[in-house]
């Protein structure tokens, strides 16, 4: 289970997040949405501590993050995926070290013949062909790469993850693409995930319940439906756009 | 009045204003180092990579360091004898020519040219991967980056750069030897006795204590400017010119401390 309580966290006078309470249950897939800039990827960065609340604190199974000593926090990383939302991939490294990296028990990733398993069964897992493995990140399409940054995410087996814009940037054909990939990882692995994103349908897709971000603070939450029948202009505003567009792909 | 007043107030704001960002600068790369000592332990990790580090840092930067060094020594050669030709005893040049080389010219000039080339790399290199997230995404591996990226680089040009200082003498002693000869009518005997007569071995000690902290500085600055970097190309940009600007600055800095507390 994730849980931020009361987190505030500003850059100079810009404050980004304002108190702001959320929680993800286990097992379950919490789309947050907002508008560009409102925040999202500062907020899911909390959750692995890779920024540091001004105040308020952060849970995962119970631990509060922000008090964990390096190598517990290296420990609670580790069953965190994360997914970036430009891949993030290691450019001087092929796509098979890339995803060995990910494999963060220290013991298997020491065992080559584990690792060559695991890359492949990752690499099946989201839909890239085995010849990839010997790529350099600056070969594949951005699709590609950030289907690379999945794998690497999973290849720790995590219990959670974390999935930051895994759709922006790419073709409507590729965006769904990656949806059917956030799904199928979520059943198939049975993994606690976060995805945070502006794109409503895609939101409305994957998620059990969905959070809308504004001005610092979670302003609603809910199943899709109960957002879908909510009357908060807000919500209603945001919604709005994407759902009543008609579908182009 | 109440003019001179207002800019003796800007004055102290700027003073109070940069002295707060130097102090914090100052607080954070001690923070790095301690950071440093804590993941030595994890020697595993940075071994190899180190290793490597070493070998792009050493090998790499000898062709440039022996045409510096045999340059200078060259020049120091010509212009000892522009100098002194008539004036006082031949040899003497060869002890001016060693001792400068191995006082000054080979820590300083192979500090400052690996300033440039290593200096800007490391800062180049950790500021791509911090505005391309690939520093968060190690992290979020559960993997560290001072002891995955800082103390491979930071060990490998602390200790190469004693060894580069090592080569850059050898070569500038030997050109500043060929130009004597070439130019001063200087024979060998009096090149070498020239040399033993003004020679200490603390002046080796010396140059090595000196390189060893100028490796620091060429290597611990460029990483911390590099992790700093924010604000994509154009940060990158900013953080490589930084980098190579400070690191040359503590050089030149450190030159003149060490030299006060260790030659006097």
């Amino acid at each position: 289970m994730i849980e931020l309580r009361q987190v505030s966290k500003r850059f100079g006078d810009l404050v980004v997040l304002d108190g702001v309470d959320f929680e993800v249950r286990t097992g379950e897939t919490v789309a947050l949405l907002g508008q560009s800039g409102v925040g999202k990827s500062v907020l899911l960065k909390h959750i692995n501590g890779l920024i540091r609340p001004d105040s308020g604190e952060v849970y995962v199974d119970g631990l509060n993050v922000n008090r964990l000593r390096r190598k517990e926090l290296a420990k609670l990383r580790a069953r965190i995926g994360y997914v970036f939302q430009a891949g993030a991939l290691f450019d001087s490294m092929t796509v098979y070290e890339n995803i060995k990296l990910g494999i963060t028990d220290d013991a298997a990733q020491s065992d080559e013949d584990y690792c060559r398993e695991r890359v492949a069964r990752c690499l099946e897992l989201v839909n890239l062909p085995p010849e990839v493995a010997s790529k350099y990140p600056a070969e594949l399409s951005g699709g590609m790469r950030k289907r690379v940054g999945i794998a690497r995410a999973i290849a720790g087996q995590p219990t959670y993850l974390l999935w930051d814009e895994p759709t922006s940037g790419l073709d409507p054909v590729n965006a769904d693409i990656i949806d059917s990939l956030v799904e199928k990882l979520d059943d198939e692995l049975g993994v606690t995930s976060v995805v945070v994103t502006h794109d409503v349908r895609g939101a409305f897709r994957v998620a059990d319940r969905i959070a809308l971000l504004k001005d610092g603070r979670i302003r609603a939450m809910g199943t899709p439906e109960e957002l879908r029948n909510s009357t908060d202009p807000a919500v209603q505003q945001f919604l709005e756009r994407d759902l009543t567009e008609p579908v182009t792909h | 009045m109440a003019e001179r007043h207002s800019v003796t107030l800007d004055v102290r704001r700027l003073v109070g204003r940069y002295s707060l960002h130097a102090t914090s600068h100052v607080g954070r790369v001690a923070y790095l180092l301690l950071e440093m000592v804590r993941a030595l332990p994890e020697w595993r990790v940075w071994v190899p990579r180190a290793f490597e580090q070493a070998q792009a840092v050493g090998y790499g930067s000898l062709f440039i360091v022996g045409l510096t060094a045999g340059f200078a020594g060259a020049v120091t050669s010509l212009q000892t004898g522009y100098q002194f030709t008539g004036s006082i005893p031949v040899y003497f040049a060869g002890g001016v020519i060693v001792e400068s080389i191995i006082l000054e010219l080979g820590p300083v000039l192979t500090a400052l040219i690996l300033a440039g080339r290593i200096g800007a790399r490391y800062a180049a290199e950790l500021g791509t991967m911090r505005v391309t997230e690939q520093i968060d995404a190690l992290e979020s591996l559960g993997r560290s980056a001072i002891s995955h990226l800082v103390l491979p680089r930071v060990l490998a040009g602390t200790l190469m750069l004693p060894v580069l200082v090592i080569f850059a003498d050898l070569v500038g002693i030997t050109a500043g030897w060929l130009a004597a000869k070439g130019s001063l009518e200087m024979t060998n005997a009096d090149f070498v006795y020239g040399a033993q007569y003004f020679f200490k071995p603390w002046d080796l000690w010396y140059s090595m204590i000196k390189s060893f902290f100028f490796g620091l500085a060429i290597t611990v600055v460029p990483c911390y400017v590099g992790l700093s970097t924010a604000q994509g190309a154009e940060g990158v940009g900013r953080s490589t010119t930084a980098a190579v600007v400070s690191a040359s600055v503590l050089i030149l800095f450190l030159d003149a401390a060490l030299a006060k507390v260790l030659l006097q």
